[in-house]
């Protein structure tokens, strides 16, 4: 593998091979509840215990659409700049395992709910716009469990009928690098419309990865396989890197790629082959006759529309022009919807600058040090507001801001509190300032000497005295200002 | 005074409601006939001792406003009915006890019926005789050793021997009307959408339909008001009017249109059912009805398309019984052995042979030449009715091209079997409303039926026909109570 311009190839014996790659990316509906039932979605409940007579599939019963799953998926149709299609039908995909009650899987096939879109990553050499297919809404199965039991397998079905959207991109993204921003891009976007909690630890947010490799400069694609649920973002690289290599090996060694469906072992970090082209389950797809096509009218999705939040793309522009951030700090700060609301509440009552450099900075250390979110963080933006106008106002240096920071991360005290208690407040009392720095020229004659006979460098030596002297309180403009009018 | 069971419903209903009758009595006498009717088989499970309490409940307190005060009836074994067996016919769900009620016997419950049993019927409601059944034949009271139709099989067989003043089936091709016209009873298959599908065992759902059986058209307007309503449970229950069917019957059919289908004359067909057509449409014509010649050009391919579309829903509304989560499972060595042995041994050869097909024109590289051109053609067939209904209000036919035939004679044929089904398959292929009602009889005396179609949501339209049919007809049904001995 060779990384340069931000390209991704992989080389052997002189020979370039280009990685394409596109996802099919499953996606968790934020809805109470599932996609046909009535029952909960909530996670990590006891096995079996929101399941009604529907998510089973007992005798009779018949799903009845979630009206709420369908609006999500036309929200988040919206915010891939996505053709909604006013009609779509639900499928049944069939085959038959011990954790899909049904015997199949409401999905939709031929006419999905949401058709062609973009979504425009920034990359380091620039922005890219990565297609996207389709968007489509499908129930999910329930979970087999097979080590809790030696004889059997158990099933939960606190999943099953759970709504998912399966977003499926195009065959765009080029790199490990474009395959991250990518999912984070997809997963910032359903945060900020609320449409997915892309809770990936949970499993809100999965993938089916799609490889294959061709020479550099090839028009025609090579023959895919597919790796089949991916349930993270170093994992989805891990398992390209493998499985593009190993497509190159096969080819340089003068074979052919099979299309297959694959698994990524995460253990030995390989992929294995799973079933081929003519293993390849026939789902007997027709449309569902419990459920009518869905109709959605064009006054349905406006009202939609009206309620679509700034999403990160617009917010990002908003930042740049008004706030005057770079793009670098722009994107830092809308890449979740969490950390753009906490930048807008800090820089709603703080400067902003200071705002941007502070949370980029020091906040975002400390959640990284604690590997937490900024929701869970310790220091509220409220807090953190009120630290920055400390300094602002010249009440503290920066330099003490961090060690108020130091105190607040223990337990999000108020900072004028913290200053007031700690005596932290700066020195800028021009005669006591005066009285410090008298003493050190007192205290250092030769050093007042050198100064003065044309070693200009010693002037910071003077600062730092002060400095130490006052405890690292005194203002240090005035300091400079006042010992320059001394020592000159 | 008469035996209580040779009253109608209606009848009944009224003697409840004028204290002639109680509760109490009518179920006791509907159970004691039962009881003595095992040899007919129209029974799957009993559930005689609950109902004589729920009677007894009834009588204490009677609630007259109800439509069915204290009403024994007996329901086909489709319908899931709350702590009441619930089998379908089928080995499969041979021990499956529902926790839930269908909607349809929910409205029958909260009207003041009682359930006091669940009826034959064939496996899945696939069938025409009542001969797929795993719970066994069902002997028709006309005449021993001959079959009372199917699949809802138990229940006409039940109502024409008055084990129950009224009863249930579903239709998905013929499945009410056919043995309603075997038996000399009436039966109604209302408008796709009519009757909610919700808690019923699904065959074919987008043919599947529920509807009464009676012995008359008074009987069957009240069941129907009873059983349909609109039902956010089931998404394709279509919320429209509803009349009180009812109240609003009358025999005048003065100046309606009545369409007679030139391809409905099919080669080989008995010449007492052209006659018994006639007989209808010289009804018709006296009672200011206006006879229309009408064609429904593609009437052939309504069979081979309901062969299609029928089992390809089936096919997968029946993966559910997997043994897996409920119902009969057999031991296997791995999942995929599991599901084979239960599948294998839990259902019978006509579902057996009907999932085949199912799956076979699903899959891929048939779906175009079977599924989808099905789908089309059904289309067609929808238009042809269409096209009909712009020159007359209901169209009148045969119920089924022969009378009831003996146990066993068409068991090893399929294809004949099926050829039953030729009148009464493209109306649940157009989700229309028809109605079947006993006309004459054959040469042997077994009954025959003519059936009434209506436009989508008419139901009102073909009641009054059926109605004013059945005055001048005064067809009897002769029943000798032969297997009570």
């Amino acid at each position: 593998m060779s990384k340069n311009n931000g390209e991704y190839l992989i080389i052997r014996n002189d020979n370039k091979y280009e990685v394409i790659i596109g996802l099919e990316v499953h996606a968790q509906v934020l809805s109470e509840s599932k996609l046909f039932s009535t029952s909960s979605t909530k996670f990590g409940s006891e096995p079996n215990t929101q399941v009604s007579l529907v998510d089973a599939a007992f005798p009779g019963m018949l799903p009845v659409i979630n009206e709420h799953c369908i609006k999500q998926a036309v929200k988040t149709g919206i915010g891939l700049k996505a053709k909604i299609n006013k009609r779509s039908i639900f499928d049944r995909k069939n085959y038959f395992y011990a954790d899909l009650p049904q015997g199949y899987q409401i999905s939709q096939y031929k006419n999905p709910i949401v058709g062609e879109g973009s979504v425009t990553l920034d990359m380091p050499n620039g922005e890219k716009n990565i297609g996207i297919e389709r968007l489509h809404l499908e129930q999910d199965a329930g979970k087999s469990i097979h080590d809790i039991d030696p004889q059997n397998t158990l099933v939960d079905l606190n999943r099953s009928g759970v709504a998912l959207m399966e977003i499926v991109s195009k065959p765009d993204l080029r790199s490990l690098d474009e395959v991250n921003a990518y999912i984070k891009k997809l997963r910032a976007i359903m945060r900020y419309l609320g449409t997915c909690d892309g809770n990936m630890q949970e499993g809100s947010l999965r993938a089916d990865v799609n490889v294959s490799v061709r020479k550099k400069g090839d028009k025609k694609l090579g023959t895919r396989c597919e790796i089949k649920n991916v349930n993270s973002i170093k994992f989805m690289q891990m398992a390209i890197d493998f499985e593009a290599n190993r497509q190159v090996d096969v080819i340089e060694e003068g074979g052919s790629i099979d299309q297959e469906t694959r698994l990524f072992d995460t253990k030995k970090n390989e992929t294995r082959s799973m079933r081929s082209k003519e293993d390849a389950h026939d789902y007997r797809y027709f449309p569902d006759p419990d459920l009518l096509p869905l109709e959605l009218n064009d006054n349905y999705i406006d009202q939609i529309k009206k309620d679509i939040p700034e999403l990160p793309d617009e917010k990002k522009k908003r930042f740049i022009e008004k706030f005057k951030l770079s793009p670098y700090e722009a994107n830092k700060l809308v890449s979740d919807i969490e950390i753009s609301k906490y930048f807008e509440e800090v820089s709603k009552n703080s400067d902003v600058k200071l705002a941007t450099n502070w949370i980029t900075g020091e906040l975002f250390a400390l959640l990284n040090e604690k590997n937490i979110e900024i929701t869970e963080s310790p220091i509220s933006s409220k807090n953190l507001s009120k630290l920055i106008n400390l300094i602002k106002d010249g009440t503290i240096s920066g330099k003490i801001a961090k060690s108020v920071f130091e105190i607040m991360r223990d337990g999000d005290k108020d900072p004028i509190t913290i200053v007031e208690e700690k005596g932290l407040k700066q020195q800028s009392d021009p005669k006591e300032l005066e009285n410090l720095i008298n003493k050190v020229i007192a205290e250092n004659p030769k050093n007042v000497e050198a100064y003065k006979s044309g070693k200009d460098k010693l002037f910071g030596f003077f600062v730092g005295q002060v400095m130490k002297n006052s405890n690292g309180k005194a203002n240090p403009k005035l300091v400079n200002k006042i010992l320059k009018k001394k020592l000159n | 005074m008469s035996n209580i069971t040779d009253l109608k419903l209606v009848e009944l209903v009224d003697k409840i409601k004028k204290k002639e009758l109680s509760s109490t009595e009518v179920t006791i006498a509907f159970i004691e006939r039962s009881k003595k009717s095992k040899k007919l088989n129209a029974y799957i499970s009993e559930n005689y001792e609950n109902s004589i309490k729920k009677a007894k409940i009834f009588d204490q307190k009677p609630d007259f406003k109800k439509k069915l005060p204290g009403i024994p009836i007996a329901v086909k074994d489709l319908f899931c009915t709350k702590n009441i067996r619930t089998t379908a016919g089928s080995k499969i769900l041979e021990n499956f006890v529902p926790t839930y009620e269908s909607t349809v016997t929910q409205n029958i419950l909260d009207e003041g019926g009682i359930i006091i049993g669940k009826l034959n019927c064939d496996e899945f409601a696939m069938g025409s005789s009542n001969e797929t059944s795993y719970f066994g034949n069902v002997q028709n009271p006309i005449s021993e050793n001959l079959v009372p139709g199917g699949s809802s099989g138990g229940s006409s067989s039940a109502l024409a021997a008055k084990l129950t003043p009224a009863t249930i089936g579903t239709d998905t091709g013929g499945s009410i009307r056919q043995p309603a016209s075997f038996t000399g009873t009436v039966g109604l298959k209302p408008t796709y959408g009519s009757c909610s599908r919700y808690g019923i065992v699904a065959f074919a759902s987008s043919l599947d339909q529920a509807g009464p059986m009676t012995h008359d058209v008074k009987d069957c307007s009240l069941m129907l008001e009873i059983m349909s309503n609109y039902d956010t449970k089931d998404s394709t229950s279509v919320e429209f009017k509803r009349e009180n069917y009812l109240n609003n019957l009358n025999e005048n059919i003065k100046g309606k249109k009545i369409g007679i289908p030139k391809e409905y004359r099919v080669d080989g067909m008995p010449k007492e059912i052209d006659e018994l057509w006639e007989k209808g449409i010289k009804i018709i014509k006296e009672n200011g009805g206006e006879i229309v010649e009408i064609s429904l050009p593609n009437t052939n391919y309504a069979l081979p398309t309901y062969y299609i579309v029928a089992p390809a829903e089936a096919s997968s509304n029946l993966a559910r019984y997997d043994g897996v989560k409920y119902g009969f499972r057999s031991k296997g060595e791995n999942l995929i052995d599991m599901y084979e042995k239960t599948r294998s041994e839990g259902f019978g050869d006509e579902v057996k042979r009907r999932i085949m097909i199912g799956t076979y024109v699903l899959s891929s590289g048939y779906y175009d030449a079977y599924y989808l051109k099905a789908q089309k053609v059904r289309r067609l067939i929808k238009n042809d009715f269409d096209e009909a209904y712009k020159k007359v209000d209901a169209i009148l036919t045969p119920s089924t091209p022969s009378s009831a035939f003996k146990i066993g004679e068409k068991l090893n044929d399929p294809v004949s079997m099926y050829l039953n089904d030729i009148f009464t398959v493209p109306i649940n292929l157009a989700g229309l409303p028809a109605i079947s009602i006993p006309a004459g009889h054959d040469k042997k005396g077994y009954p025959l039926g003519l059936q009434v179609i209506g436009k989508a949501f008419d139901e009102q339209s073909i009641l009054n026909i059926a109605f004013a049919l059945e005055k001048n007809i005064s067809f009897k049904n002769n029943i000798t109570d032969w297997w009570i001995k």
